[in-house]
C-alpha cells in the first residue's frame, strides 16, 4: 500500500507503471486491477475555472487516507493500493487524484476503489480555492457523493 | 496546560490567523476551546473538528498537549 501527496503534475500512468514494476505486492495473486484518475475541469457550478489551489493538513491527510484502505480492506479483499493526490497550484487538465486497487477478483477491485473514492471525497482534509475567469477566487464549499 | 490550535482553508481566513496556542486550567470541550480561542467570531456552520488528526465531536475533551484543528468540510478528490 502506498499513500502520496504530492505538489507537482504527475502522470498516473508512469505512476502506475513504477509501482506495478517495483513494489506491487502479491504479483503472482492479481487478477484485477482498478484506476480511477481524477482530472481537473475548466468549469464548475456554471463559472470558468483558470486554476486551482488545494491545501491540505499535513499528517491528517496521510492517516485519513489509510484509513479509508483500511476500511475498504475490512469490506473486500484488496492484495495491494496506491493513493496519489496533488496539492498546491494546479491548472484544468491536469491529474488531482490516482486511486489503483489491485485484488484476485474484478468485484473487489471495482467496489474498493470507487469505496476509497468516495471515502477520499468526504473524510480527507483536503480543501479547493478555485480560480474563475473573471480573477475572483472561491472556495469550493462541499463535495457532492458519487452515489447520486 | 497548553495546547495548539490549527486552521485551515475558508476557516483559516475566517479566523485570520493559521494558529493559536492557548494556555489553560481545567479540562476544556472541543467547543470550550473554540469560545476561548475565537470568543468574538461566530462559529461557521458545518465547521469540522479533529484533535490529534482524528475527526472529534465538540462535546470532547481536550488534554495537555494536544492539537485541535477546526476546519470547513473537506473538498479533495
Amino acid at each position: 500500500m502506498a499513500i502520496k501527496i504530492i505538489d507537482q503534475p504527475f502522470d498516473p500512468y508512469q505512476e502506475l507503471q513504477l509501482y506495478q514494476n517495483s513494489t506491487l505486492a502479491h504479483q503472482g495473486s492479481i487478477g484485477a486491477t482498478s484506476i480511477f484518475v481524477g482530472t481537473m475541469r475548466d468549469f464548475n457550478q456554471g463559472s470558468q475555472v483558470t486554476g486551482m489551489s488545494i491545501e491540505h493538513y499535513p499528517g491528517m491527510t496521510e492517516k485519513q487516507l489509510a484509513l479509508c484502505v483500511e476500511k475498504a480492506q475490512g469490506l473486500w479483499s484488496i492484495l495491494d493500493s496506491l493513493i496519489i493526490h496533488r496539492v498546491g497550484i494546479i491548472t484544468p487538465n491536469e491529474v488531482i487524484v490516482l486511486i489503483a486497487v489491485w485484488s484476485s477478483h474484478r468485484g473487489d477491485a471495482f467496489d474498493a476503489t470507487r469505496y476509497i473514492m468516495e471515502a477520499l471525497k468526504s473524510t480527507v482534509p483536503f480543501w479547493k480555492k478555485e480560480c474563475l475567469e473573471t480573477e475572483a477566487e472561491r472556495w469550493v464549499m462541499s463535495n457532492t457523493s458519487g452515489y447520486q | 496546560m497548553s495546547i495548539k490550535v490549527y486552521y485551515f482553508a475558508s476557516l483559516k481566513e475566517h479566523v485570520g490567523s493559521s494558529e493559536h496556542e492557548l494556555d489553560f486550567i481545567q479540562s476544556l470541550t472541543v467547543t470550550e476551546v473554540w469560545l476561548q480561542a475565537n470568543a468574538e467570531l461566530v462559529l461557521p456552520r458545518n465547521t469540522l473538528a479533529a484533535i490529534n488528526m482524528e475527526y472529534v465531536e465538540w462535546d470532547s475533551l481536550v488534554s495537555d498537549g494536544d492539537v485541535v484543528a477546526f476546519f470547513p468540510p473537506v473538498t479533495g478528490g
